[in-house]
């Protein structure tokens, strides 16, 4: 039945779920998609909220977007110096 | 009341954005609509062969837009439905030509005088895509259920979302009941589940689209074919009426070839 199955055209299993599987993956990507302007932009004004609280190491603040097959997250790396005591009121 | 508004676009070229401005232009106008259909597509333009009308371009809308002509003058009228217009788009010119805010003051001058304005975009995302999408207040997202097109929708959705555009509704196109069947297309509940927007029609794969473009004749026009009929539902629904979805099923081909080709390859109907 092989032969025939492949004469008329049927041979696969429907391309259709493999369409939908990578559509969604694309998807996912695309939509997650950061400029490098952004990025910059929300690194500042994270380091500045940051800043608040603690002494952090602006030199060595790594933030990126971690992109695996199926999610994408936002991972920043900050090394702290310091944390600020007392109450954040005073500090800021 | 003043005329609505409405973009037609996609992103992604040749899925259909121009047969369905076309279309739905006509069917509007057969409702007893007053409708311009504007080629926003400038240096590309197609709306006119599409509706049949080339041979009676004189002005275009950028010589509105320079005030080489008035705005009736550049007005085509169609003497085959009464209140449709077509505005065409300058052949020899570049998108460069008109900026987004001479656009927005070309569509207050028509709202008026009519009951809808449909702004056929070009494809892309960049000057052309920006200057229909300026003029108008609602969108219509037209994709094939192909991954290129549907992606490229996604992104021409959320711009269009960005720029407040509401309601954005989205239209199938060239979809194949018969391969939706056989698992070997994206059906219209996949394509619903990622793309966030509203569905207005699913129209149907039909040889009578290319049958229409070489006579220069909407469907809308004549109707007497599955993606007339989808398209006439389109018009309906925006012209706020309840109209249920066609069943494509029955227009799957189930002929004796294809029982063959189901029995030995074990498909069924999902």
């Amino acid at each position: 039945m092989g032969f025939l199955s492949k004469f008329f055209g049927g041979g696969n299993d429907g391309s259709s779920q493999k369409a939908k599987d990578r559509l969604k993956i694309v998807l996912i990507h695309d939509r997650t998609d950061i400029s490098p302007q952004l990025l910059d932009n929300l690194r500042d004004e994270m380091v500045g909220v940051l800043a608040k609280y603690m002494d952090i190491d602006t030199k060595k603040i790594e933030i990126d977007l971690d992109h695996d097959e199926n999610a994408v997250a936002l991972v920043a790396n900050i090394p702290i110096l310091r944390i600020k005591r007392g109450k954040v009121a005073d500090i800021s | 009341m003043p005329a609505r508004v409405i973009v037609t676009t996609s992103g992604k070229g040749g899925v259909g954005k121009t047969t369905s401005t076309a279309n739905i232009a006509a069917a509007l106008a057969k409702f007893g609509k007053k409708v311009v259909a504007v080629d926003a597509d400038v240096g590309l333009r197609n709306l006119d062969v599409i509706m049949g009308l080339e041979n009676r371009v004189v002005y275009n809308f950028i010589d509105v837009i320079e005030k080489t002509c008035k705005l009736s003058a550049a007005l085509v009228k169609d003497k085959r439905v009464p209140g449709l217009y077509l505005l065409p788009a300058a052949q020899t010119r570049t998108k460069d030509a008109v900026n987004p805010e001479q656009m927005v003051a070309l569509c207050e001058e028509m709202k008026p005088d009519f009951d809808f304005i449909l702004l056929d975009c070009p494809a892309g995302i960049e000057g052309g895509f920006k200057n229909a999408a300026a003029g108008a207040d609602e969108a219509l997202v037209v994709t094939t259920p192909e991954i290129p097109a549907v992606r490229d929708a996604d992104r021409i959705i959320g711009m269009l979302e960005s720029m407040g555009k509401s309601p954005i509704r989205l239209i199938i196109n060239r979809l194949r009941p018969n391969m939706v069947q056989d698992g070997d297309m994206l059906a219209k509940d996949d394509i619903l589940d990622v793309l966030s927007s509203e569905l207005i029609g699913v129209v149907p794969e039909d040889e009578s689209v290319i049958r229409a473009t070489n006579n220069g004749e909407p469907m809308t026009m004549t109707l007497d074919s599955p993606a007339a009929q989808a398209y006439l539902n389109i018009a309906e629904r925006i012209l706020g009426r309840d109209v249920p979805l066609m069943d494509l099923e029955s227009y799957a081909t189930r002929g004796f070839l294809s029982s063959i080709k189901r029995f030995f390859t074990g498909k069924r109907k999902r």
